[in-house]
């Protein structure tokens, strides 16, 4: 298979130097994996932009129910008609919020871009196994991702009944006005956006599969590739699932069917459909929306695995252990999806089954958490922001991680379920912590994205150290507000007394929102600038082992200007010793790289 | 024209500034710059900030509790529900600890094994046998947690007819509740949405014999001590009928009846004397009255002082007013719930007149 690779790759080379490119095929329609990896990247901040600015405007809600603001009539015009916002667009900015954060930033946005960026680099191959597929794959999102922002100015408001579309108040548009137009756009919208997540991920699958160069067998992959390969596994398998759901509520929509409807008296009048189970589709839903968290943190884990291991100048700890727990954690995504309906009024039996897998899903992220703790261990860390982000991961990973005990706790479950509690532990174990692992991505790997150039690391430092700390200052207290026994996707919690002592608790939270938003215009700044006038940096700046650093630091269509090199050892040989423990094995270089072959003063590992 | 100005200035000074920019960036070296990667001297600045961090996060942590661990609910109301609060303070007690000692191990590590130059990482791995300790205790700790936790949800879900439970309907539409108790029989009247009519809100099938003597209303009473049996339905869309008071929680499918059982164990009246209870109540009028001076100075009524009540809240985003659909839920002695039930109208009166 590798030599294959060899061979297409040596076509590749030949018209790579006579092929002259246009403004379009380089920049729009580009076939090329780094192209297209800038392309989701800079997608997904802008729609990450978007999404954060609506929890912003939300949380000012939540904060101070009474004020009158005038920005909320500048941005969301005739649904805060003096400066008052109308409860209907509360829920819509909730909805597109986790919408957008979900789908857009955090699935495509993150892995869309490293998956491609780094697939062919890191295993030494020429592009995806399908350029073209892949450009698809890209203007679908890209499609998709206009049609959500057209969505948001429908005449009836965009989709509001939570990110999760629960029918049949999706279904129904006398129930809710975002359920009219705004939902259509959003199911044509999502619908896309899966057509397109299965090219991708089929593309990373065939790659990983059959283009790796010689030499780079499974267990040389460094985990960034692993979790991108299994992500785009599980991909395959539970996205296809929301699109035959959505299908199915577009025609309970629009055709008259009763999927997920059934004995519904609405707006004065009874409806035909009967025989339908909203408890279907929360099924259906869940069977994509679960693994879907998984999607959004495994590639997360991935980068921070191979981010901290250059940082820590070690190699992680038990790489088979991360590899086992990668695949362990994707089996067993597909088979919790349960432990969102406890109180559905599913049979009471599946919440003991789903409660025991759930459970079990902390001994592979216990294991992992231990494996990161124990790479630091000894290590000679260089705080790069990518390593600061990293860490940040892990901690982020262990707060939010370990309330999910509770969660997925049928028992407990019952009076913590859909209450703030539960925002605060998605938002830290996959929200936060997802977005950590492609801040830390982006810092680490802009020289390769944009040939050399490096972000300034001043003003990496001031992004990382507020946001962590102001995402705690989000989340901690969020707890709290759960476990007061406040619902969430309220309005306002000021309607009746007996939430009024949270008043308070959510204008901390709030206030530590904006901070924590502001900041991440010193990195948007950072980014654009650097993109310009960054730094050049040296061709391998974190002194890595992996194949991204031996390409050509200018992008050139098939990433080496000559042969892929041949791989001859893991990619974790960071601070290997010589035989008589005297230096390193190559002197004075406290890495080697992929490429390297064995040493005769080394000692072979099996890893 | 100031406002013309202003706009002006600001835009020249944005180029004056992207040009001094410029000229920085040309008088720089090009290739090679190792000045972004992390000096010794930087390693050594976030080696101690993440030592701070630690720090940080225990002090957000222990400071919410100080400062919010107040606004929490109060003792559980029913029987069921001190088994819940047990195995929640066990989790939190677990949780805590694992997460005090491991983010402690992350930032003291970061800090102590800081980058210096001349220090070397220890090639180090892996251990099987220090995996085999870590996959294994959290094995043993969850099997423990999960086996008391599976033990708790089957003694709470499994609805039975034992102890002679009382059975109540809730009935959730947008955007209110309506309770209908089953009457002298026990038995709750046939319903379904398509014989809603005029008076018959929930439409319940007037030609049943068991329907009768049903009891449709707006407040819920609950007498002490009795096992009641919830069945929920809903009318539209879903929406979830919770009482975070009694941890009792239940989704409300169109289309499906779903149920719910627990035993109220403290009265309102009682609850009202409850030292938390005092203390919140105490809290939220103190925030009212200082509302209300704002309010009264605005020439508005003042608020009125809150008394302790159980809710009924919904839990399912269920639309534009999900935020205020809520009703009151009164815990009496058997005596004050029977006085209060003989003044309600049963449903076939209601249906007469």
């Amino acid at each position: 298979m590798s030599a294959h690779a060899h061979d297409h790759a040596e076509d590749h080379d030949d018209h790579g130097h006579h092929h002259k490119e246009t403004f379009i095929t380089k920049y729009i329609f580009s076939t090329d994996h780094k192209m297209i990896s800038k392309q989701y990247l800079i997608t997904g901040l802008f729609m990450g932009m978007i999404g954060i600015a609506m929890s912003i405007l939300f949380r000012m809600q939540l904060a101070w129910p009474d004020h009158q603001f005038t920005i909320y009539e500048i941005f969301l015009g005739k649904w805060a008609e003096g400066g008052v916002m109308d409860p209907s667009v509360y829920l819509a900015l909730v909805t597109i919020h986790g919408t957008i954060m979900v789908f857009f930033v955090l699935t495509a946005g993150l892995s869309g871009t490293f998956s491609n960026l780094l697939i062919p680099l890191q295993i030494g191959a020429r592009d995806m196994a399908s350029g073209f597929l892949n450009m698809v794959s890209y203007w679908l999102f890209f499609i998709s991702s206009v049609v959500m922002v057209m969505s948001l100015f429908v005449e009836a408001g965009p989709a509001s009944a939570g990110w999760t579309i629960y029918p049949p108040l999706s279904a129904l548009p006398q129930a809710i006005p975002g359920s009219g137009t705004g939902m259509t756009l959003w199911l044509v919208s999502l619908a896309i956006f899966i057509a397109s997540s299965l090219m991708g991920s089929l593309n990373y699958i065939v790659t990983v599969i059959n283009l790796r160069t010689k030499g780079m067998s499974m267990t040389r992959l460094p985990l960034t590739i692993w979790a991108f390969f299994v992500t785009a596994i599980i991909g395959v398998v539970s996205f296809p699932v929301l699109l035959s759901a959505s299908l199915m509520l577009i025609m309970d929509r629009s055709f008259g069917t009763s999927f997920f409807l059934s004995d519904i008296y609405i707006a004065g009048e009874v409806l035909h459909n009967q025989g339908g189970s909203p408890v279907l589709f929360e099924h259906l839903f869940w069977f994509l929306g679960h693994p879907e968290v998984y999607i959004v943190i495994l590639p997360a884990m991935g980068l921070v695995s191979e981010i901290m291991a250059t940082n820590a100048r070690k190699p992680i700890f038990g790489y088979r252990a991360m590899v086992a727990s990668i695949l362990a954690i994707a089996f067993l995504s597909t088979i919790v999806w349960g432990h969102h309906m406890f109180i559905s009024g599913m049979n009471p039996f599946l919440g003991s089954v789903f409660t025991f897998t759930t459970l079990l899903i902390a001994i592979p992220s216990a294991v992992k958490s231990f494996n990161w703790i124990t790479t630091l261990w000894k290590g000679n860390l260089q705080f790069n922001t990518a390593m600061l982000f990293s860490i940040g991961f892990v901690s982020t990973f262990i707060t939010g991680g370990l309330t999910g005990i509770i969660l997925g706790d049928s028992a407990l479950d019952i009076n913590v379920h859909d209450t703030y509690f539960v925002v605060a532990h998605f938002h830290l174990v996959m929200g936060i912590s997802a977005l950590y692992g492609l801040f830390a991505g982006v810092y680490h790997w802009f020289p390769k994205m944009f040939e050399g150039r490096m972000l300034n690391k001043k003003l990496g430092y001031i992004h990382f150290w507020v946001t962590v700390v102001g995402a705690y200052g989000v989340f901690f207290p969020m707890h709290f507000v759960g476990m007061a026994g406040l619902p969430r996707r309220y309005y306002t919690n000021t309607n009746f007394p007996y939430f009024d002592d949270l008043a308070d608790i959510n204008v901390v939270m709030t206030v530590f929102a904006i901070i924590t938003a502001a900041v991440q215009l010193v990195f948007l700044y950072n980014f654009i600038h650097s993109m310009f006038h960054g730094k050049v940096g040296p061709k391998n700046p974190w002194k890595s082992t992996t194949l991204e650093w031996t390409a050509d630091v200018k992008h050139i269509h098939g990433n080496w200007s000559g042969a892929i090199p041949e791989v001859h050892r893991w990619s974790y040989d960071y601070s290997k010793m010589n035989k008589d423990e005297t230096d390193y094995v190559i002197a004075g270089q406290d890495y080697i790289p992929q490429h390297i072959p064995l040493q005769d003063n080394e000692e072979e590992m099996h890893h | 024209m100031t406002a013309f100005l202003v706009v002006l200035v600001i835009i020249l000074f944005g180029v004056a500034v992207w040009q001094m920019n410029k000229i920085f960036q040309m008088s720089k070296s090009k290739a090679n710059d190792t000045s972004e990667i992390a000096s010794d001297k930087d390693n050594n600045i976030h080696g101690y900030l993440m030592l701070a961090f630690v720090f940080v996060t225990y002090f957000i942590l222990i400071f919410s509790f100080w400062e919010w661990g107040d606004v929490l609910l109060p003792e559980a109301a029913s029987e069921h529900g001190a088994g819940i609060d047990n195995l929640m303070l066990i989790s939190m007690i677990l949780i805590f600890f694992v997460g005090f000692v491991t983010l402690w191990m992350l930032s003291y590590f970061s800090f102590k094994y800081r980058g210096k130059k001349e220090n070397k990482a220890l090639f180090y791995a892996d251990n099987d046998k220090l995996e085999f300790i870590w996959t294994i205790i959290p094995v043993i700790v969850l099997a423990g947690l999960i086996i008391y936790g599976l033990f708790t949800w089957t003694d709470i879900m499994n609805v039975t007819d034992e102890d002679d439970p009382m059975v109540i309907e809730l009935y959730a539409y947008q955007f209110d509740w309506r309770a209908r108790y089953s009457g002298e029989d026990n038995t709750l009247g046939d319903a379904n949405v398509r014989l809603i009519e005029g008076v018959n809100q929930l439409g319940v099938d007037a030609s049943d014999p068991n329907a009768q003597d049903d009891i449709i209303v707006n407040e819920l009473h609950l007498p002490v001590g009795r096992k009641v049996i919830f069945k929920m339905r809903s009318q539209d869309v879903l929406h979830s009928a919770y009482m975070p008071h009694f941890r009792a929680q239940m989704n409300c499918v169109p289309g499906m009846i779903t149920q719910f059982s627990f035993t109220p164990s403290i009265t309102t009246d009682d609850m009202r004397l409850n030292e938390d209870v005092v203390g919140k109540v105490n809290r939220i009028n103190q925030i009212r009255r200082e509302n209300s001076i704002d309010l009264v100075a605005k020439g508005e009524e003042a608020l009125e002082p809150y008394e302790f009540d159980y809710l009924l809240l919904c839990n399912k985003i269920c639309g534009t007013n999900h935020y205020n659909m809520q009703m009151k839920i009164v815990v009496d002695t058997q005596e004050d719930y029977e006085a209060w039930i003989a003044t309600q109208p049963t449903f076939s009166e209601v249906i007469k007149k």
